[in-house]
């Protein structure tokens, strides 16, 4: 006989260690006693991301949610539910106030809810590859729409009271942009996209592009008949050549369907796209030193304005916007301004996707409405902190972000509010740190990434990163001193006023949060020469503790440069002088006789 | 296809709809789509597709269709798949190694056992309509 139901038991860490084994089981032979067993089948799951109500059970088709259940309401689950075909109330997920939706259905359970997908809504829905499937869901809808029914003017208004800020990091207003190109007269203007996405920890582009290019050609070309420009560009760096790959796929479609290229379904109008690579420069990705590049020359910035939207590509008007910008447009038109001004808060509307790495559980691609905090980003959608680690901090933005911390997680995230609390919006990079995170490292990290990625054409940029590196290094080495903060933020503040480009204007952002939020840490590395995280080798020592030693000589054979002595069933002495900090001794010890500090 | 009018396209996404809302409902044919973003494929999606191409061809069955489709979001469990067979609910599976996609066919699609340990949640059940 076939089977009727599905039972699914969460069996991620957080459910398992709650009894989700128990109830398993408990299922199991409960279906086994009222003579069901056939017409169930009973499985075991990964995290549902709601560990915080688990265990978690669901049962299919019936769409029960039931949440904190123990092992002794399995004979209830089985007895009513797969018996009888009736709802445990009980057990079932209440919906929290004000949610919507009058009949339960997961989907309206207000946690999975807390992603609405816009940028998204055909990634890993649709077969990236095929342009019936983009049509089908309502693909080339907006196109028809700009083309046929709206006026340039139609565009820009629709655009304003969607109230879009472009998703590149400056949060600019997506209509201002358009409408000062628009405005400018000139024989030939261009459309760029700026896919160069080189933030560390960001990858929400380079998926956009995957698994929907033709959201971000449908766009294009909608800016196109808004400024009246006849080519596009997408700048993308050569290290993505999946995403290439199906630009290239999707721009061949669309032209075969006659979506792009000359008299784009007989309308008269004219756009096509070519993909240019980028070499995976960060300064790259500026707005003028990107047009620099696919003019052919070094990617180096120039001072603005005047703004490419005047004066960009070969002198030409260019719109330039970012990959999740465009995404975004097609659905505005199709939808309406209005809609979309729905979603988000005051002064930033609309979603934004968050790549969320690090020491989280559930990383991936996150896409929530503006305003959402940062707590429910990082605890309910990504399940919290791995492996039962304290939360330490979010770094947001990259290089030109900082820090979030505790006591900020429930800001509601948007570009201003970021901004005011010294981090920023950035591209989308969502780096969550615990408790054996170093913020000197952190900070550091960034840091040398921004000397390496400094073009070098301005001194506050080149000279600052490279200065600020070298104070942090020393912190991690213990040789830091107190006056060395003042400086800090003395040339913090100086490659804010004086840098060229956005890189040296926000490069010192890291440095400037971190000794904000964290200055005691900074403190005990300079004053008391201590990591807590246990992070800075130098800073760091093993030893072993006599009263617990039992001489088994393990640590002293995992070492690999040989410092560890001592005679066998004796306690014995790591000579600090060779120790390389390798942790191989304390990871070795089954007595817990070595400690870090 | 050559170049397309405004009709031609109407018509086209009117027929691709219902094609695609025909495939849910009455879902004749059982689809198994595998996410194949960068992500997917650096944990091992490609094999994990090959495996499933093998073990469709070795128990010759002819009514599944294998696809590929981009970030699901759930980037911590890739490679995912999702299955969707008639008469099953949808589901999406997270880890599948060439072991795992063997066991899908042999277990979903052949006996409409779901695996064991595999099934992950979809990331946001409200993707716009
Ligand atoms: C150093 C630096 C790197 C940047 N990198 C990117 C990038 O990778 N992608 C991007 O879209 N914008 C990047 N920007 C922002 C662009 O200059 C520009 O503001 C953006 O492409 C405009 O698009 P939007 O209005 O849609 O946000 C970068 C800016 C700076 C200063
Ligand atoms: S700020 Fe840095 S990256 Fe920008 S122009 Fe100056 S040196 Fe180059
Ligand atoms: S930390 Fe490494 S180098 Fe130092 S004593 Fe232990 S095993 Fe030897
Ligand atoms: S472990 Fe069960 S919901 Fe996360
Ligand atoms: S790219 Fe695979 S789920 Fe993100």
């Amino acid at each position: 006989m076939a089977v009727k139901n599905y039972i699914l038991v969460c069996g991620g860490t957080a459910c398992e260690s709650a009894k989700g084994d128990d109830i398993y089981k408990a299922l199991l032979k409960e279906a086994e006693a009222h003579g069901v067993a056939e017409d169930v089948q009973i499985v075991k799951t990964g995290c549902f991301g709601f560990c915080e109500k688990g265990p978690i059970v669901k049962v299919l088709p019936e769409q029960a949610f039931y949440v904190e259940v123990v092992p002794e309401d399995a004979k209830e689950i089985i007895a009513e539910t797969i018996v009888k075909g009736r709802i445990v109330e009980r057990l079932q997920y209440q919906p929290e106030k004000g949610a919507k939706g009058d009949a339960f259905d997961i989907e309206n359970i207000e946690f999975y809810q807390k992603q609405y997908r816009i940028v998204l809504r055909n990634c890993g829905l649709i077969n990236p590859e095929s342009i019936d499937e983009y049509v089908a869901r309502d693909g080339y809808a907006a196109l028809e729409k700009c083309l046929f029914e709206m006026t340039p003017e139609d565009i820009i208004e629709e655009l304003k009271i969607s109230g879009l800020r472009g998703r590149g990091g400056a949060g600019f207003p997506t209509w201002l942009k358009w409408n000062f190109s628009r405005q400018v007269e000139s024989q030939q203007k261009y459309v760029v996209c700026n896919a160069d996405e080189g933030d560390p920890g960001a990858y929400m582009d380079r998926s956009t592009l995957e698994g929907d290019p033709h959201s971000v050609l449908e766009a294009m070309i909608i800016a196109g008949i808004c400024v009246g420009a006849d080519y596009g560009a997408i700048y993308i760096r050569a290290e993505y050549p999946l995403a290439i790959e199906r630009l290239e796929t999707a721009m061949k479609q669309a032209r075969e369907y006659g979506l792009l290229g000359n008299d784009i379904l007989g309308s008269g109008f004219n756009f096509d796209i070519e993909v240019r690579l980028g070499a995976g420069a960060f300064v790259c990705g500026e707005e003028t030193a990107l047009l620099a590049s696919i003019e052919g020359k070094r990617g180096m910035p120039i001072p603005k304005p005047p703004f490419p939207a005047v004066k960009g590509l070969f002198g030409q008007p260019t719109v330039i916007n970012n990959v999740e910008t465009f995404a975004n447009v097609p659905v505005i038109i199709t939808k309406g301004g209005k809609w979309f001004s729905q979603i988000g808060t005051e002064k930033s509307k609309g979603t934004k996707v968050f790549a969320l790495t690090g020491k989280i559980k559930n990383s991936g691609l996150v896409e929530v409405p503006m305003g959402t905090t940062l707590r429910e980003i990082v605890f309910d959608i990504g399940g919290g902190i791995r492996g039962g680690k304290k939360f330490k901090a979010v770094q947001t933005g990259g290089p030109s972000g900082g820090v979030i911390t505790e006591e900020f997680l429930d800001t509601p995230i948007d570009f201003d509010n970021l901004i005011s609390i010294g981090s920023m919006m950035g591209s989308g990079g969502m780096i969550v740190m615990d408790e054996d995170d170093c913020i000197i490292d952190v900070t550091k990290f960034y840091l040398e990434f921004c000397v390496e990625e400094s073009c070098g054409k301005c001194a506050p940029c080149r000279i600052g990163t490279k200065k600020l590196y070298e104070y942090l290094d020393r912190f991690t080495k213990g040789q830091g001193k107190m006056e060395d903060l003042k400086k800090m933020r003395d040339i913090g503040n100086a490659m804010k006023k004086a840098s060229l480009c956005g890189l040296g204007q926000t490069a010192a952002n890291p440095v400037l949060s971190t000794l904000k939020y964290f200055p005691e840490e900074y403190r005990q590395h300079i004053e008391d020469g201590k990591c807590i995280a246990k992070k800075c080798k130098d800073l760091v020592r093993y030893e072993i503790v006599a009263e617990k030693c039992i001489g088994c000589t393990v640590c002293a054979r995992k070492c690999p440069v040989n410092c560890i002595e001592g005679e066998r069933k004796k306690p014995h002495i790591i000579d600090q002088d060779r120790c390389i900090k390798c942790g191989a001794c304390y990871d070795g010890c089954k007595f817990d006789a070595i400690t870090v500090s | 296809m050559a170049k397309m009018t405004l009709e031609e396209l109407r018509k086209l996404r009117s027929s691709q709809k219902s094609e695609m809302e025909r495939r849910d409902v009455e879902g004749k044919e059982i689809h198994i789509i595998v996410g194949m973003g960068t992500c997917g494929i650096a944990a091992g999606a490609k094999m994990a597709l090959d495996s499933f191409l093998d073990t469709i061809k070795s128990n010759n069955l002819t009514d599944v269709v294998v696809k590929q489709t981009g970030c699901m979001g759930l980037c911590y469990s890739e490679p995912t798949v999702e299955v969707k067979v008639p008469g099953m609910p949808d589901i999406i599976y997270g880890n599948v190694d060439a072991a795992v996609a063997k066991e899908i066919v042999e277990k979903h699609i052949m006996h409409k056992k779901m695996v064991e340990n595999h099934i992950q949640d979809k990331p946001a059940g409200d993707i716009i309509k």
